[in-house]
């Protein structure tokens, strides 16, 4: 009996602890990201391979840094910007982010409107249904169990590798690129790093992953067990971007490169997998991490702007209770579903693009505050950041605001690098 | 009436005229109910230590400058004081308790006023801003001209906290001693929004707190608390209080508790506690989870069948403590098995020399320790049940089972 006890005891612990780190990762593939991975692919071919060793690093120091942030203080961080950082700035930077996440929202529900599109459904009836089935369920509290239902419809994304590996890509050249680092000035190679980077390092991820271990109640001694969760979910996320690279690569840039203009496009990259099929079964992925983000972002961003500025928020919370997180919710809903009811439909997949560029641009003011912040010795105490620590992750904050600033450069003035 | 931030930055004049530095910070005495501020920090260069004024010095206070008494050169630099409260780095943009809105709220700015006292002015803490009012300011001060600031703020209703209501939380114990914050303004607080606060604080502040309650409050407090963060705050505490804590526990909560903390962690708390308790939660702790054994709670009160009323009510008033949900009063008979129970309302309005088993409800009811919960539920319906005893094989009473436990039981069904 006591054995046995043990035991279970210790298989909850881990998968108590097993989750932040996985659930992250899986709602990092969004809509943004599997279009963004597959327009590096159809454009550029193995030449951005080389981007995704430096992007999971700079990921996995980014996101082990909140991780530790929020089992050391046991805080979230918008929480922590507003202690150390005051009002003032906390509320500029809180402004930038639901801007970018307004952003990020409408790609969700694009990428919605894209997948069903191929499915034949319209826009005018998958938007406004998505949204309602999104805001319902989070309102209504049932969200635990579908988040398990949105999990495992993940594993599409094992459909990426076999269609890679069933295209028959020239192994070598694509190990060769992912080590050999290649570099253009032009503008859309530029444009199509920071969105790479914005997509993976997504800002609003940092918030969402340091309250998801501040709620599980993670305590210093199990940290071990977080570390790990979250390692785990930032290889598995680049893994997966790997492939999707790769099998656009050879499937669309190999005929020749262009840009994926619409879901169809970005289809033709499972054809080896799945032949004909391959746009419904694209068409389902894309509608499943749509939907499953849209769930997701929203809400965390209304908890983290609320946290921050200091209004109540909880989804336990009547209306009554916590009027602004639920009116910013709703609202980031409402404008997102809008934007891409209204929108031209030749536009979404660039906005979705544009999107993630945004993220990329705001990654560095984010990235600073949290450096502050975990070197902060009053704070972290003997946790705070090892000097690799802080290597890595300032340079990946100067490197993505020089990129930043040559892409505004080059769009301003074409050809200044050349 | 000043707001901190209004006199943050201001410029220092000495009496000469010389400009001294700008306000970086106040720093307040918490000896007197409303706090007074103690010593103005002027700004220090990068790296130096701030200097120090005490408020006996300052002349006069406006909105756009400070004046001294004193000359540049008598003023000191500051000797970090552990019992004086930094506003700005200590209280602003933290988290503080708000015992008479009983939440955990976000400081936006706080007032102060100033006051004549004695050839000098005093600023003395007034209120603390926890609304859109305060927020507003802070975002468009030094941005827009005061006066229009004013007039937008006059809109905004004001969402204030009187500083007799507010409750510090300072995690680090031997600032807590220093800056005398005392938490008995918390145990006037009901345990369950207590534990609602206590529940929205951090890992460090939540462990502040319950340290510096008293064994009883924290006990009530901790009951109330969700079950996964009871074992991670029993788990950081050291046996010894935790032990003392749990012993103050209703016996059904503490055996819930018990049975959810690691086998290390619960026999080391058995061991510490008292050889009653430990016995008494021990036995619940055989019962399982889902039967009626294991909603019950050993604290209960039972009195001889042949007593009369009178009687009766001088045998329950002798207690100095009640169980909770107390609403009725067992009969045992010669041979303490279990005759019979009275509601509290009949006790209060029968005759004194009425006979207690006459007052008893009928059917009389029970249940074996065995039972499933759902049995209990059921019959807790259907007979619009507020205690339910539980007897051994043999008809003696071995707890009772209340309603609010059969409340929270059919909450986390749903």
């Amino acid at each position: 009996m006591n054995l046995l006890r043990k035991w279970k005891t210790q298989i909850l612990i881990f998968l108590a602890v097993v989750g932040p780190g996985i659930i992250t990762a899986n709602v990092d593939n969004d809509a943004g990201g599997i279009l963004t991975y597959s327009q590096a692919g159809a454009k550029f071919g193995y030449s951005l391979l080389w981007t995704l060793i430096p992007i999971t690093v700079a990921l996995i120091v980014v996101q082990e840094m909140v991780a530790r942030m929020g089992v050391v203080t046991g805080k979230g961080l918008a929480d922590l910007i507003r202690e150390e950082f005051g009002f003032r700035m906390t509320f500029f930077l809180m402004l930038m982010l639901l801007i970018a996440d307004l952003g990020n929202t409408i790609s969700e529900f694009a990428g919605l409107a894209s997948g069903m599109s191929v499915l034949g459904v319209s826009r005018y009836l998958a938007v406004p249904a998505g949204a309602f089935i999104v805001w319902a369920l989070v309102v209504r509290g049932t969200y635990r169990t579908v988040e398990k239902v949105f999990l495992l419809a993940c594993f599409f994304y094992a459909s990426y590798p076999l269609s890679a590996y069933l295209a028959h890509p020239s192994w070598k050249l694509a190990l060769v690129n992912t080590v050999k680092p290649s570099f253009h000035f032009d503008a859309p190679y530029l444009y199509m790093l920071i969105g790479l980077v914005g997509t993976t390092i997504a800002p609003w991820m940092q918030f969402y992953l340091q309250s998801a271990v501040v709620e599980k109640g993670i305590s210093p001694k199990d940290y071990f067990h977080s570390r790990l969760d979250v390692i785990v979910g930032c290889i598995l996320t680049d893994v997966v971007a790997f492939f999707i690279i790769l099998a656009c690569a050879v499937t669309i840039f190999a005929t020749g490169p262009r840009d994926v203009v619409d879901p169809g496009d970005a289809a033709i990259a499972l054809r080896p997998l799945a032949g004909q099929a391959a746009s419904w079964l694209f068409a389902f992925g894309l509608c499943n991490a749509s939907l499953f983000s849209a769930a997701i972002l929203p809400l965390a961003t209304a908890y983290y702007v609320c946290e921050g500025l200091g209004f109540e928020s909880g989804i336990n919370k009547k209306f009554r209770e916590a009027p602004a997180f639920y009116s910013l919710y709703t609202a980031l809903i409402l404008v997102g579903a809008l934007a891409v009811i209204l929108l031209r439909e030749a536009y979404q997949i660039p906005i979705i693009m544009l999107s993630q560029v945004i993220n990329g641009i705001l990654l560095p003011f984010v990235l600073i505050f949290m450096l502050r912040l975990a070197n902060n010795e009053e704070l972290m105490g003997a946790y705070r950041n090892t000097r690799f620590l802080n290597v890595i992750a300032w340079t990946t904050c100067l490197v993505v605001i020089a990129l930043t600033m040559i892409l505004v450069l080059s769009t301003v003035f074409p050809g200044y690098f050349k | 009436m000043f707001y901190l931030t209004e006199i943050l930055g201001l410029p220092v004049y000495d009496s000469l005229g010389t400009k001294a530095g700008r306000i970086g910070e106040l720093a307040v005495a918490l000896g007197t109910q409303p706090p007074r501020v103690a010593m103005l920090l002027l700004e220090g260069e990068k790296g130096k230590v701030p200097s120090a004024v005490p408020l006996e010095a300052m002349a006069t206070l406006t909105g756009s400058e400070i004046r001294l008494r004193i000359p540049k050169e008598e003023i000191r630099p500051f000797h970090p004081d552990e019992s004086l409260l930094l506003l700005r780095k200590d209280l602003l943009d933290q988290q503080i308790i708000d015992v008479h809105g009983r939440k955990v709220v976000r400081v936006n700015d706080l007032t102060l006023e100033q006051r004549p006292w004695n050839h000098h002015t005093e600023l003395l803490l007034h209120e603390v801003d926890i609304g859109l009012r305060g927020a507003l300011h802070r975002l468009l001060t030094g941005a827009v001209p005061k006066a229009l600031l004013r007039k937008l703020e006059a809109h905004l209703k004001p969402a204030v906290i009187s500083w007799e209501f507010v409750n510090l939380i300072e995690s680090d114990p031997h600032r807590r001693v220093k800056l005398n914050i005392s938490h008995h303004l918390l145990t006037k607080l009901h345990p369950a929004d207590l534990a609602d606060i206590v529940e929205e604080l951090s890992h460090k502040e939540r462990q502040a707190i319950i340290a510096a309650l008293d064994d009883v409050t924290a006990a009530e407090a901790l009951s109330e608390v969700d079950p996964r963060m009871q074992v991670s705050i029993v788990e950081s505490m050291d046996t010894s209080r935790a032990a003392d804590i749990v012993e103050e526990m209703p016996p059904d909560a503490a055996a819930d508790l018990l049975g959810d903390l690691s086998e290390e962690t619960s026999s080391e708390l058995l061991e510490d506690m008292g050889q009653k308790e430990a016995a008494e939660l021990g036995e619940l702790l055989e019962f399982h989870e889902k039967s009626a054994g294991g909603l019950m709670n050993t604290d209960y009160v039972a009195i001889p069948s042949a007593c009369d009323v009178q009687t009766a009510r001088s045998l329950i008033a002798s207690n100095s403590e009640f169980p909770k949900s107390f609403n009725m009063v067992f009969l045992m008979d010669e041979e303490g098995k279990f005759a019979g129970a009275v509601t509290l309302p009949k006790l209060i309005f029968t005759l004194p020399s009425e006979k207690m088993l006459g007052l008893r409800s009928e059917p009389m009811l029970s249940v074996p320790a065995d039972a499933p919960e759902q049995e209990v539920v059921e019959l807790f319906d259907k007979y619009n049940l507020l205690s339910l005893p539980v007897l051994d094989p043999e008809q003696r009473i071995l707890g009772v089972i209340t309603v609010d436990d059969i409340v929270s039981l059919l909450r986390k069904k749903r």
